[in-house]
């Protein structure tokens, strides 16, 4: 799925429609399975799910070549796989275990996949805003025609590090694209409570740059703002600030119940489900058949089936393996215990 | 007496404290109606209302410098850091600003806030939400450094700490939210720099705080059957130390071990084990030993983070390590 090949939102064909569904509920279904794993007591760590919001990572990703590098944050694991990355390894890091992308080391906050370029999740909310603008700033100094992506919650909007970091990046018109997923909520507070602002988008003003609205819960939508964006970024003109509309369906990590959301809200919510509406999209507008929608569907089960078996085989890390990698080298006089 | 944890023993303190002066007030990220992610200030924001718990952005240095501001004025704010691993979000305002008020204003000024850091491991939080940070904040001079281990203490230094004209940090180790403990029904603010004995002994002093304390007491009943009898040491507040709790064990005992679950270097065991050295020497009979974290990151696989945090095992292989052959 990555890699944009230059076709604008109305001539996409049906197999790469058909893709942007797959990718969206492969990241779905990863979640759901997940937070089963976790019930089950085979993932130990905390899991942010990003069920509802999956339009936002698989419509920036399918704009994206395979040069860009991208921060994520505590809500990662759809930014990750809409990325292209492997949902086996990630599972195995969620166990735990050493084939997990991460050695065991990281788990859901902290997972990579260096050769997607995905600079990776964040267990610091708005850490991964300096970092993107720093990726940005060292494909400029090298004269690398590509951009740098930050995901980022409405939340993280009200830290320091992004102010300083959209300055910086106007300033330098860096190749940088923010991307805001405004799912109205941090943790327990809703956004009218933590900012007055309503669209985040405004803040661009500041910097003087663009600020985009996409429909969050539209993957083409979002694929159709990021392209543009990454068009702005590549030709020199700076980044863009994209701040897409959308929801999480569940509480804010598995085990919350979310029950500070008035009920009307999440049905209303619920029901411009990204996924079940551009499936009927597909259905109904773009010639693609429901048999083919399920054998999607069929084929990702089959997908996590495995990728959890994977996880399950792989082995525990063994316990003096916490000494390892705290260091690229290590020096005498450097004891680790 | 009342048996009660040491989640409800903070609360409790924060709403008496908030009931004596109405300048005390609570800040923090969802520490309003939803009661904190750990549930410490449940009810508070029901009783006291929005204008003494204040809901804040997820903005740690503006909320961190707000209480800050507000001390400067009178106000008597307590910060809750929701792991205190955010707390590198608001250095500037706790380190170069609320540490160094009094000092450099020539005494004319001081910054008496609280800050709360909840702190340590909660079971596979990995490297940025289990960090263990108090020596961070002892090495800074001008604030005051707590760390209660049961609930009786969590109340009464919590008071303690609000009440104080200079920063106070006040680490809370998540692990012990749900540690029970009596409790009196009337708490009375303890003094700093006051320890205690958590358990006699006379061949060994181990000193311990938070989390690690109970492993502590857990290595002392082993040892106990092994022959060995140790003394385990709270010494409930780091900065001020109590020096003379200490120097009185070890006139028992002769032996030192000390044990956390921060990182072995730079930690405070470090400050612990060079007093002892320097003052202490005539009374040692053995090399100070440290059982800590292992100088890593936490990871986040729970065999690898068993590895790094000492336990009751580790700690009292650290003790045999001393006592050796026999204990003379
Ligand atoms: C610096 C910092 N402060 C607080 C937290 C705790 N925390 C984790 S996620 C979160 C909410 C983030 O909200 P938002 O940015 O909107 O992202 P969302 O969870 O909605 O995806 C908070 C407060 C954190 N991880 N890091
Ligand atoms: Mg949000």
């Amino acid at each position: 799925m990555k890699g944009d090949d230059g076709v604008s939102d109305t001539d996409l064909a049906p197999e790469r429609l058909l893709r942007l569904y797959r990718d969206m509920l492969l990241i779905r279904r990863f979640e759901e399975r997940a937070a089963e794993l976790r019930m089950a007591g085979l993932i130990p760590g905390f899991l942010h799910p990003y069920i509802g919001q999956e339009a936002v990572a698989v419509g920036v990703c399918a704009a994206l070549g395979p040069g860009a590098a991208l921060t994520s944050t505590h809500r990662g694991h759809g930014h990750m796989l809409a990325r292209g990355a492997s949902p086996a390894r990630m599972y195995a890091e969620l166990y735990g275990r050493r084939d997990g992308y991460n050695r065991a080391k990281g788990g859901s906050l902290h997972m990579i996949d260096t050769e997607l370029g995905f600079l990776g999740a964040n267990g610091i909310v708005g850490g991964g805003i300096p970092l993107a603008t720093g990726a940005g700033l060292q494909l400029k100094r090298t004269g690398v025609e590509d951009v740098a992506v930050s995901f980022f919650g409405d939340g993280a909007t009200n830290e320091g590090a992004f102010h300083e970091s959209l300055n910086l990046a106007s300033l330098w018109k860096l190749p940088v694209l923010y991307v805001c997923e405004n799912n109205l909520y941090g943790e327990f507070t809703r956004q009218d409570r933590h900012q007055v602002v309503k669209d985040v988008a405004t803040r661009a003003a500041a910097y003087e740059i663009p600020g985009v609205i996409a429909d969050g819960n539209d993957v083409l939508d979002v694929r159709r703002v990021a392209r543009d964006a990454v068009a702005r970024a590549v030709a020199g003109d700076g980044p863009t600030l994209i701040e897409a509309k959308t929801y999480r369906h569940r509480g804010h990590y598995e085990g919350d119940m979310g029950r500070y959301r008035p009920p009307d809200e999440v049905a209303e919510w619920l029901a411009r489900d990204p996924i079940i509406t551009f499936g009927a999209r597909l259905v109904g507008e773009h010639g693609v058949s429901q048999k083919a929608l399920d054998g999607t569907a069929t084929e990702i089960e089959r997908t996590l089936d495995e990728a959890a078996a994977f996880a399950e085989a792989s082995p525990h890390p063994d316990p003096e393996e916490a000494l390892e990698d705290v260091y690229t080298e290590t020096h005498e006089g450097m004891a680790l215990r | 007496m009342r048996t009660i944890t040491y989640a409800a023993a903070i609360n409790e303190a924060l709403a008496e404290e908030m009931e004596r002066d109405g300048q005390v007030f609570l800040i923090g990220e969802d520490i309003g109606e939803s009661g904190g992610v750990f549930g410490v200030t449940r009810g508070l924001h029901a009783r006291f209302g929005d204008e003494r718990v204040l809901d804040t952005p997820i903005s740690e240095e503006g909320l961190t410098g707000a209480a800050v501001g507000a001390s400067l004025l009178g106000g008597r704010a307590v910060v809750e850091i929701m792991f205190s691993d955010f707390s590198m979000l608001a250095m500037d305002m706790i380190v170069n600003q609320a540490a160094k008020t009094h000092y450099m204003t020539g005494g004319r000024l001081s910054a008496p806030v609280t800050i709360r850091l909840v702190t340590g491991t909660a079971g596979a939080t990995a490297a940025q939400h289990s960090q263990s940070l108090e020596a961070w904040f002892v090495h800074a001079p001008g604030l005051k450094c707590v760390a209660p281990s049961t609930p009786a203490d969590a109340k009464a230094l919590l008071k303690t700490a609000i009440r104080d004209q200079d920063p106070v940090c006040f680490f809370e180790h998540k692990q012990l939210y749900n540690a029970k403990g009596e409790v009196p029904d009337e708490v009375e603010p303890l003094p700093l720099g006051v320890g205690r004995i958590a358990r006699e002994g006379t061949d060994v002093t181990l000193v311990s705080y938070l989390k690690t304390l109970q492993e502590s007491l857990g290595a002392a009943e082993t040892l106990a059957d092994e022959g060995v009898s140790v003394e385990v040491f709270d010494p409930r507040t780091l900065v001020p130390f109590d020096r003379d709790g200490l120097r009185a064990s070890l006139e028992k005992t002769g032996r030192l071990v000390i044990a956390h679950e921060a990182p072995q270097r730079g930690g405070f065991g470090a400050e612990v084990a060079a007093f002892a050295a320097g003052e202490c020497w005539d009374l040692l009979r053995g090399p100070v030993v440290r059982v800590c974290g292992t100088n890593t990151p936490m990871p986040y696989a729970p065999e690898l983070e068993g590895f790094v945090i000492p336990d009751a095992e580790r700690i009292a292989r650290g003790v045999r390590s001393l006592v050796g052959a026999g204990v003379a």
